[in-house]
């Protein structure tokens, strides 16, 4: 389907990776936020609109609806009625200094890891359960439990 | 809230066979509900009492606001697209809009044929000689048209390619953002669930397995991970749904809704629609619905 035929307002389109396990609504927030780190979306743009979103996809409104109340939640986004919602607040942008330095000190961390014993995929499964568990306690549900037992195979 | 459809007691015997048996459901408006089941598990034996294609044998149902389901406030409110799309083949689309003008009180003429010319669907053709994916847009397009405040369609997706899926989809997803119809439609693919409803029912051998909102149902079950020796102390814990163990590793599928619910040394981790709705089929004699919970240990496999 051709979601540009009456011409979308917004400089960003969504797609949806349905082997992620990331639920929908999540997929587009992230998006959004990714689209506003890499600078496709700026202050004042306007998301797509939900129904070009709902057709684009074949999804539920009520997830799109969902999605676009998380990011004004986040205070990224704000609804104008009649118009549509657009970006209002920025994500701030690491600069590429910290972004070497951040490099750094994860290289040295692989390092150790790998004289543990673990490979490539070790390494990710760690980093993405660490990742996990960064969300879920900002999302103020620390994972104790979970969290303890892995790092204990970093050590 | 008003109730999208509401039975209580419903039932259904075909001679001597109970297609449909103790069906008490609530389903709020608003939402776009999967009705998924086994192949013969009742779901079209359902959807036809809510549209009054057939009278119960016990019970009652009543749709869209409290309508007794078949009377002449409840046609006017209820579409209905049955399996296939089943239209006249030997019609042109142009004479099936005028039949449905015809036989309906409610009718958005305009609508239907804005609707068509958008598809690039030719009034003029035969509904014979249009592919499955158009036969099927014209259904939908036949039912919009009523401006029903409750959708019903029956295996709508089972004929369709991949391609025409996605379209009947984004039309029908389209429809609720614009009209704020309520839908319920039959689906034996589980997969394309999850992306499209917000309440999901399972159903059976003809019965109600499970009800709730999609939210609500993947936010209340976990799998825990842990050793076998401590299952069995886990499993008096919470219901379990699904359990799968080996001799040092279970995996247990529970009902719990709280997060912190795994004990010292056992993982936790969401499930998805798909894989729950999986584990309820297979498991018959475990059910969620609404309502009083069961006792642990009873109406759950362990």
């Amino acid at each position: 389907m051709d979601v540009d035929k009456d011409g979308s307002p917004s400089p960003i389109e969504f797609r949806l990776d349905p082997a992620s396990g990331v639920p929908t609504y999540l997929q587009l927030v992230q998006q959004v936020e990714q689209a506003l780190r890499l600078g496709y979306l700026r202050q004042g743009d306007q998301l797509p609109r939900v129904k070009d979103v709902v057709a684009g996809l074949a999804i539920n409104p009520n997830t799109v609806l969902k999605a676009y109340r998380e990011l004004e939640h986040r205070g990224l986004v704000a609804g104008r009625r009649g118009l549509g919602t657009f970006v209002e607040g920025t994500l701030d942008r690491v600069g590429l200094r910290e972004q070497a330095a951040l490099q750094k000190s994860m290289l040295a961390w692989m390092r150790t890891a790998s004289e543990a014993g673990l490979d490539d995929a070790g390494m990710s499964a760690l980093f993405t359960a660490a990742l996990h568990e960064l969300r879920q306690s900002r999302e103020g549900r620390p994972d104790e439990e979970g969290g303890s037992g892995r790092a204990g195979v970093v050590a | 809230m008003s109730a999208a459809i509401e039975t209580s007691g419903l039932g259904k015997r075909y001679g001597r066979t109970w297609a449909l048996r103790d069906c008490s459901l609530a389903i709020p408006a608003g939402h776009v509900v999967g009705l998924v089941g086994p192949n013969g598990a009742g779901k079209t034996t359902l959807l036809s009492l809510a549209v009054g294609l057939a009278t119960p044998t016990t019970g009652q149902v009543r749709v869209a606001g409290g309508r007794p389901a078949g009377s002449a406030a409840a046609l006017d409110a209820v579409a209905f697209v049955a399996q296939e799309a089943a239209l006249y083949r030997n019609l042109s689309v142009a004479d099936m809009l005028r039949m449905g003008r015809s036989l309906n009180r409610r009718w958005d003429a305009e609508r239907a044929r804005g609707r068509l010319a958008e598809l690039d669907i030719p009034p003029g053709r035969k509904v014979g000689a249009l592919s499955g994916g158009q036969r099927s847009q014209v259904a939908l397009t036949l039912a919009l048209a009523k401006r029903p405040e409750l959708l019903i369609l029956d295996e709508p997706l089972a004929a369709l390619d991949p391609v025409a899926r996605h379209d009947f989809m984004s039309a029908l997803m389209t429809a609720v953002s614009e009209d704020g119809v309520s839908v319920v439609f039959s689906s034996h693919v589980v997969a394309e669930l999850e992306r499209v409803c917000d309440y999901v029912v399972v159903v059976h051998g003809g019965r109600i397995q499970v009800s709730g909102e999609v939210e609500e149902l993947v936010a209340g079950h976990h799998v825990l991970t842990g050793p076998s020796d401590q299952a069995d102390a886990v499993a008096q814990r919470f219901p379990v749904v699904r359990d799968r163990r080996t001799f040092a590793q279970a995996h247990l599928l529970v009902r719990a809704s709280d997060p912190d619910a795994a004990p010292p040394g056992w993982q936790r981790h969401a499930i998805g629609l798909e894989e729950l709705v999986l584990a309820y089929i297979r498991e018959p004699s475990a059910s969620a619905l609404p309502g009083p919970k069961p006792a642990p240990g009873e109406q759950v496999a362990c």
